[in-house]
């Protein structure tokens, strides 16, 4: 479990809500490409533009990635209809979003994060995304341009919002549920969640509150766009809440924008004059209703999970499913190679290692699963050492040659036989009286001053393993 | 040889090659230059863009190939419906200028069944209204009493037929908006069920009522222009997918057996002398076979107030997009949100802001279930109680308007004596069933009245049998 | 006149509406908007808890099209038309902290 983030005696309790562009190849409610990256306002389209006369048509492929996404999140895939949420912003065309307001497509669920902890998911709904202004003249920023220009690309790009519980307490934790999202969006081809260029948006909602207590007051912060700015984000916000209440003042329900260069919030707008978005039912569209068979069908086509492949890595390597290798290997989209090689003889924990640390993607493909159970197996019977059989791997990846032993051969790496080893251990501890004391004394990292001899001694060729067994033997 | 005057022989001749098109187009832009300038119907008349298209129709012809069933046939749009490159302003300063760079559906089914659009025609501002004289562009004449109203919204697409600018013409109904019209200026107006015609390029006033529909001359024009408009469309997701019944297969057939309901609830307020036609028209037909049937359709009565909250409330959202952004309107200001209120502000008449002002109260925080929450409700007893009838008859028989045509100014007033115009065209826009006004002699001062049949959703082919004969009684009897 | 419109409510409403409206704009607004409220009192004894809303004519459900791009409308046409283009873009005035 994470730890739970305090200050003071206060605990935060945050809520996130992230916004994903879904992978389609055309928009939420037209035919205009989704695509990033365009001339400004050429993907557009009399829907895109909100042309007086135009009716928006929804996307069967954006339902069914919205559905995928709520099938991962654990969510119920539900019967639902589109609202229209209304009002005046110069890069929202209609005047209006359509979104899922009372009965979204998907409910109910939760992500599991690799510390074992549970965010509960409430909801993961479609909608529309907003065009994009670019606010010039007079630094840039919304509140002191001049003018802003409008360009209709993103707008009506399908979204589907998920919308978490205010289950997260610390910022790792948020960071953490981010991360695990993103993974999970990815794996299941739904969106490329790139925060960096704004497909995947979180806005956090911090409240804080002595621990037991009823919930605070919260504010909205938007504009997080990074893993690790969610984390910066609602500490600062949290702290500064605390600060307010401590000094007597209450916090006031706001939206808040979180400004990446001075590592501060800062307020967008009241909630108190708050909007009033008049939603009422979208009478363009007609209601969605997933039949069970569609729903079950997009259940089946769904990959296995983030979460399930570290937990079949970590049973088969007996890694720890949230340790360093587990998530690296599973990140990269490695652990059917480990198991692969596995499978054909290798010794799990080492081929994860070699995987992990040995092997980049290019390197994966270079080598096959059962060539590297070969070296695997060469190395845990002895016959080569852990850095011959790191040399081995490179040159097979480098070369794309698949027999180990033929390589070792060829670079002389024979192994060293037990009887010669034992003489150089007995030459390292002749050679280094004080640190063997040291050593006899219980001193574990005294050792190295033993071994580092016997490496230098056989040109790195010795066995580690076999020496620490001798050394030990010596001990007694 | 004398041009026939209505779509069904006009297209006949053209395709035979007894006439031409562009003889038939000459002889509708006569009767425009000798009355247009005092009708008014028309925003724009699309002259040039016509003769090139009457001309392009005759080479068809002349090349051996078929222009389709409306070949020929000179047909005036409603200002709020999109056609690519011709301006389309819904009477509205704050469109006033702009020309879509797209075709609605209904527009592009015409051009392809070889109708000759010859112009837009003028309305109440975005179709708010019941007499055209909420257009900013000054109002429309009734052609048969040009003292007088020729009703509204599509005030100009009736008039234009009735002045004999154009065979047949459309409109939008979303209250009674062709309906009503029609019945003002005596000729046919049809709104087929919700979702019969695509509203793909229909400028919304309220999405969950606004239909497309014809003006003709005759209730046989009225089944060939359904013919052609109708039909499901891809890019509308409220269209209906169904197949298409042959609207004109019925019309001869007669009313024998058909059973003809009378609301015994229906709400009073029709003048006497349309009352009088009424009654006529049931008399009528029962004559020729029909059963009248009486029943009960509680719900009616509440219709007025529910489609004046729906519909403004649906209006307040359709038209917030005129920001003065992308198109249309702009009037400068320090900040955007002082440059939308200037140019919204500048742009909208007295009706469209009142109706906007009506229906952001009616969908805002607080009220929604008193009002909007609860119109949607009427909604639903409106279509139980008219479902209930439509067990009992094919079709029911009521006034199209309270009155006929009224003189200008009437009513400008008093919003609400304006709105309860609408009092029996209303229920068939919440329902969504299709209804129709058939023109059934005279009332008081010799102005034409108007009989509404409504019938059951996609019953149109019931509907349009019920008319014929009603067409052909007052033939005879006028 | 109804007693439960005010002026202040209907300035709300204007102002959420993007309307200006002059002092006697509003007073004649929310004398005609309280009249029709009036008029529209007539549902309120209705007793409509088992019913149903309404919001779509005729039922349909499961209305969609395939993910497939069709040709945009061309920039400079729309552009053209645009009160303020600049930069291939739409030109607004600045828009202040604390809208939308
Ligand atoms: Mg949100
Ligand atoms: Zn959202």
């Amino acid at each position: 479990m994470t730890e739970i983030w305090t200050h003071d005696g206060w605990e935060m309790v945050v809520g996130l809500e992230t916004h994903v562009e879904l992978a389609t190849a055309t928009k939420l409610f037209s035919a205009s490409p989704n695509r990033f990256g365009d001339e400004p306002n050429t993907n557009i389209d009399p829907v895109t533009l909100g042309l007086p006369g135009a009716l928006p048509v929804l996307n069967e492929r954006a339902v069914e990635f919205a559905m995928r996404i709520g099938l991962a999140l654990n969510c119920t895939v539900q019967p639902c209809t589109f609202a229209r949420k209304n009002y005046f912003y110069p890069d929202m065309p209609k005047a209006y979003q359509i979104s899922q307001y009372d009965q979204p497509l998907n409910v109910d669920g939760w992500l599991d994060l690799p510390d074992g902890s549970r965010v509960g998911i409430e909801r993961a709904h479609m909608e529309e995304d907003a065009g994009k202004s670019v606010h010039a003249g007079g630094g840039g920023r919304v509140h002191e341009a001049d003018y802003s220009l409008i360009d209709l690309n993103r707008a009506g790009v399908p979204l589907v919002e998920i919308v978490s519980r205010p289950d997260i307490r610390s910022p790792e934790q948020a960071r953490a549920y981010v991360s695990e999202l993103r993974a999970i969006l990815v794996a299941i081809g739904a969106s490329d969640a790139r925060m960096e260029e704004g497909s995947m948006r979180v806005d956090a909602n911090v409240s804080v509150r002595r621990p037991g207590d009823p919930l605070g007051t919260r504010c909205e912060i938007k504009n997080v766009n990074s893993v690790r700015s969610v984390g910066r984000a609602i500490e600062y916000e949290a702290k500064r809440q605390i600060q307010m209440i401590e000094a007597g003042e209450s916090v006031r329900q706001q939206t808040r924008h979180w400004d990446e260069g001075d590592g501060r919030t800062h307020t967008l707008r009241d909630k108190e004059d708050a909007d009033d978005y008049r939603y009422f039912l979208e009478p363009d569209l007609v209601p969605l209703a997933p039949s069970a068979e569609w729903v079950e069908q997009v259940r089946a086509s769904l990959p296995m999970l983030p979460g399930a492949r570290r937990a079949r890595l970590a049973e088969v390597t007996g890694h720890p499913a949230d340790s360093e290798p587990i998530a690296v290997v599973v990140e990269r989209g490695h652990d059917e190679y480990v198991l692969a090689a596995a499978a054909a003889g290798a010794d799990p924990k080492r081929a994860l290692t070699h995987v992990q640390q040995n092997l980049d993607d290019d390197g994966v493909a270079a080598v096959s699963a059962t060539a590297l159970a070969a070296l695997v197996a060469m190395e845990t019977g002895g016959a080569v050492t852990a850095t011959q059989a790191k040399t081995v791997l490179a040159e097979m990846a480098g070369s794309g040659e698949q027999d180990p032993a033929a390589i070792a051969a060829r670079l002389g790496f024979e192994a060293m036989d037990t009887s010669e080893l034992e003489a150089m251990v007995d030459a390292a501890i002749a050679a280094q009286p004080d640190a063997w004391a040291k050593f006899c004394n219980g001193e574990q990292k005294a050792l190295g001053a033993i071994v580092g001899h016997i490496m230098k001694a056989s040109k790195g060729q010795a066995d580690g393993k076999l020496v620490n067994q001798i050394v030990n033997q010596r001990k007694g | 040889m004398a041009v026939p005057s209505t779509a069904t022989e006009i297209a006949a001749a053209v395709r035979s090659g007894g006439t031409t098109a562009v003889e038939v187009l000459e002889q509708h832009l006569v009767s425009i230059g000798e009355r247009e300038s005092e009708i008014h119907a028309f925003n724009l008349v699309t002259v040039d863009a016509a003769r090139e298209r009457a001309a392009a129709i005759d080479a068809a012809v002349a090349a051996g190939h078929d222009p389709g069933p409306l070949a020929g046939v000179p047909v005036a749009l409603k200002d709020n419906m999109c056609t690519r490159g011709v301006p389309t302003t819904c009477s509205s300063k704050i469109l006033e200028g702009w020309a879509p760079p797209y075709d609605g559906t209904a527009v592009s089914l015409l051009a392809s069944a070889g109708a000759v659009m010859i112009g837009k025609t003028n309305l109440d501002e975005f179709a708010m209204g019941s007499s055209t004289e909420n257009s900013a562009f000054g109002p429309t004449r009734n052609p048969l009493d040009p003292t007088r109203v020729p009703g509204g919204s599509s005030g100009g697409s009736a008039a234009a037929v009735a002045a004999g600018f154009a065979a047949m013409s459309f409109g939008s109904d979303t209250g009674g908006s062709i309906r009503q019209p029609a019945a003002l200026c005596g000729v046919v107006g049809v709104k087929p069920t919700y979702g019969r015609v695509s509203r793909y390029g229909l400028v919304a006033f309220a999405s969950s009522l606004d239909q497309i529909g014809p003006f003709t001359h005759t209730v046989a024009d009225a089944a060939l222009a359904l013919q052609v408009v109708c039909g499901h469309d891809p890019l509308d997701s409220t269209s209906i997918p169904e197949p298409l019944p042959d609207f004109s297969a019925v019309l001869d057939r007669g009313v024998d057996g058909v059973r003809v309901g009378r609301i015994t609830d229906l709400p009073a307020g029709a003048d006497p002398d349309v009352a009088e036609r009424v009654e006529l028209a049931f008399d009528v037909l029962r004559a020729a076979g029909a059963t009248i049937v009486d029943v009960e359709v509680p719900a009616f009565t509440y219709g007025l107030t529910a489609y004046y909250l729906i519909a403004p409330a649906e209006a307040s959202s359709n038209l917030a997009r005129y920001d003065g952004v992308r198109y249309g309107l702009r009037v400068d200001a320090d900040d955007t949100n002082a440059m939308y209120s200037a140019t919204r502000t500048a742009g909208f008449g007295a009706e469209v802001k009142r109706r906007i002002l009506l229906g952001t109260y009616a969908l805002s925080a607080g009220y929604y279930d008193a009002y909007y929450g609860k119109a949607l409700r009427i909604r639903r007893l409106m279509a139980n109680d008219f479902a209930a009838a439509y067990e009992r008859c094919d079709v029911l028989l009521t006034p199209t308007s309270p009155s006929v045509a009224f003189p200008f100014g009437s009513k400008t007033d008093n919003p609400l004596a304006m709105y309860l115009c609408d009092t029996y065209t209303i229920p068939s826009n919440l329902t969504g069933d299709p209804a129709m006004s058939v023109p059934f002699g005279t009332g008081a001062d010799g102005l034409p009245v108007g009989v509404q049949i409504l019938a059951h959703a996609l019953d149109e082919p019931v509907m349009l049998q019920v008319a014929a004969e009603l067409e052909r009684a007052a033939g005879g009897s006028t | 006149m109804s007693d439960r419109l005010t002026s202040d409510v209907v300035a709300k409403v204007a102002r959420l509406a993007r309307l200006d409206l002059t002092p006697a704009e509003l007073e004649q607004a929310t004398a005609q908007l309280g009249d029709m409220l009036d008029h529209f009192a007539d549902i309120d004894a209705l007793d409509l808890a088992d019913v149903a809303p309404m919001t779509q004519p005729y039922p349909l459900v499961n209305v969609m099209r395939p993910d497939v791009v069709r040709p945009c409308l061309d920039r400079d046409e729309v552009l053209g038309a645009a009160p303020a283009p600049q930069d291939g873009r739409f030109r607004v005035p600045p828009v202040l902290a604390g809208e939308g």
